[in-house]
């Protein structure tokens, strides 16, 4: 690690106005120490922003809001969240290791970065870890990239689970700004696609902190399901996932969400399956068709063919999944 | 073999000499070239750090870099605490910080104030083992015994987390902790044991 300055905030003006380019934020550290290990952040002052921002889950009349430094194991414990918000436990608990849920709180997870294996190497040319160097992935090993909405210059994808399950339930993320004014971004619209600047996660503005993420009332709580397929059954990354709920009036689909992860640059929500099961039966015939529908717009790489009928799969599981749990 | 002797014997002779020639330097030289080193090999920064391990209170000082894990191996020789990945990935190096499980490699030290730490060496009461220790001794609870601490420590907080209802369960909850030996049976053995 390069060396650097530590400090602890100790207030949200001060800490706003005195953020410069080289200072990074740190929560539960799980992402950014990593991160710094391998020489790939190399801040120059560390801020603890643990003691600055709420870590309470609060309920009010349009939904929730969770305090970015909520951890993430304190999610799948709220009970009101277990009984009005159940998919994002389920996505929480498909991710990591209890410890690191533990550790992880809700913004930095929102902000964690991909796990593109060349990311990683910092001997290999990445345009998301150096901006014009090349992508690695794209003509190399890309059994783990997107499937969709990728561009020449990136293919990574979002490794989130949570942020699947937020994506599919409509949430908002609110921010502060370096002016200390706070301001609503829709998740749909937090993350972004790689396009010509893959260095740029999210829409996040400069110097900003999350503050926390508001999830709307919504009727999926009864017929919610979180489906992860991965290399082994616990304690790794998606190679496909997803978060699917239906609101049902008696077998009637009323609405349906699905998103997935793992398969683009940011949570990816299939709005035109979704659409297509509004007022259908909820029975296999229309899930198999719903799923074919998301799959038909993949355009896997090299490597990574099989992500469409697992994508598939996964969606159909996970539909049948919403009602049986 | 002996060229490369031969020539890491003259860079030695010479940045020697370059190192001598350096002190016989005047002073805005010298400080010139220590701004120039400044710049290729930043200064650490130290941070001076109370805290609380095992229920004993250290003051101490140490590199902001420092993880938790380094601080327990490097500065104060509880080397119980293993280091098996040092990025988040086997689970080796689990601690317990105000009574939950925690990864201590990717933990700054610099953020442990005002918190408590339990670590392997804490569990025992004097010479009686804590009963996951004992456990694990009569559940054949690990082979090599690398990853052990790490497993004990997480399977004390999996019992005290409650996810011991089914064998599923206990795998489900103890998956941040790898086990090269594959100990894997006798972990979860130990573990219906202290839940039952
Ligand atoms: C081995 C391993 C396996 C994992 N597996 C999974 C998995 O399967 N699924 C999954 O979803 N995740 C997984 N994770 C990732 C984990 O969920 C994230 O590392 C974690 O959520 C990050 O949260 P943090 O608080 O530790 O962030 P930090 O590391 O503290 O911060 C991450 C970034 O966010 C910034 N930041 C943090 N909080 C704020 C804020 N409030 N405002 C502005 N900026 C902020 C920091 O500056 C930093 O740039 C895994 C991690 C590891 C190490
Ligand atoms: S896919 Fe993105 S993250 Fe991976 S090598 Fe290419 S540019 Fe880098
Ligand atoms: S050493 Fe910390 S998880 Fe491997
Ligand atoms: S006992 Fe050898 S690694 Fe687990």
């Amino acid at each position: 690690m390069k060396p650097f300055a530590f400090t602890k905030a100790e207030s949200l003006p001060k800490t706003l106005s005195a953020k410069k380019e080289t200072t990074q934020f740190i929560a539960g550290g799980t992402n950014l120490l990593d991160l710094m290990k391998k020489h790939i952040s190399q801040p120059d002052e560390l801020v603890d922003i643990t003691s600055m921002l709420s870590d309470k889950i609060e309920a009010h009349k349009k939904g929730i809001r969770i305090g970015a430094m909520v951890r993430n194991s304190t999610v799948t414990l709220d009970a009101n969240i277990l009984t009005n918000y159940p998919l994002l436990a389920k996505a929480i608990l498909a991710g990591a290791s209890p410890q690191i849920r533990n550790m992880a709180s809700a913004g930095g997870n929102l902000l964690q970065r991909t796990r593109c294996p060349y990311f990683y190497d910092i001997t290999t040319p990445c345009n998301k870890r150096q901006p014009g160097s090349g992508c690695s992935a794209v003509e190399g090993e890309n059994r783990m990239s997107a499937i969709i909405g990728y561009s020449e210059q990136c293919v990574a994808v979002h490794p989130s689970d949570f942020c699947i399950a937020l994506a599919a339930l409509d949430a908002a993320v609110v921010v502060t700004q370096s002016n200390q004014k706070n301001s609503t971004i829709p998740f749909s619209d937090f993350h972004r696609l790689p396009g010509s600047t893959p260095q740029q996660d999210t829409n996040l503005p400069a110097n900003a902190l999350i503050h926390s993420i508001e999830i709307p009332v919504n009727d999926f709580h009864k017929n919610c399901a979180y489906v992860k397929v991965r290399d082994r059954d616990s304690y790794a990354f998606a190679l496909v996932s997803v978060a699917a709920a239906l609101d049902l009036k008696g077998n009637t689909i009323q609405e349906a969400r699905l998103a997935s992860g793992g398969v683009a640059h940011k949570p990816w929500r299939w709005y035109e399956a979704e659409q297509y099961l509004k007022g259908k039966e909820a029975n296999a015939v229309h899930f198999k068709e719903a799923a074919a529908m998301a799959a038909k717009d993949v355009k896997p790489l090299a490597h990574n063919g099989f992500k469409k009928l697992m994508l598939q799969g996964a969606i159909e599981t996970a539909l049948q999944n919403c009602l049986t749990t | 073999m002996k060229t490369e002797h031969l020539y890491s014997r003259r860079f030695f002779l010479k940045t020697a000499a370059a190192f001598t020639a350096l002190a016989a330097l005047p002073s805005t030289v010298k400080a010139f070239y220590q701004e120039v080193k400044n710049f290729i090999v930043p200064a650490k920064q130290t941070l001076p750090l109370v805290v609380t391990i095992n229920k004993k209170e250290y003051q101490l000082s140490a590199d902001t870099r420092t993880t938790l894990l380094d601080l327990l191996r490097e500065n104060l020789q509880l080397t119980g605490t293993k280091k098996g990945c040092d990025h988040g990935q086997c689970g080796a190096c689990t601690v317990h910080v105000d009574g939950e499980r925690v990864l201590s490699c990717l933990t700054l030290a610099a953020m442990l104030p005002g918190k408590k730490v339990t670590t392997i060496e804490g569990l025992a009461v004097g010479d009686k083992l804590h009963p996951m220790q004992q456990a694990f001794i009569e559940c054949d609870g690990f082979q090599c015994g690398y990853c052990t601490p790490g497993q004990i420590m997480s399977a004390v907080a999996c019992v005290k987390e409650g996810h011991t209802r089914s064998v599923a369960e206990i795998k489900e909850f103890m998956s941040g902790n790898l086990c090269r030996c594959g100990a894997y049976n006798g972990i979860v053995e130990s573990i219906q044991k202290v839940a039952r």
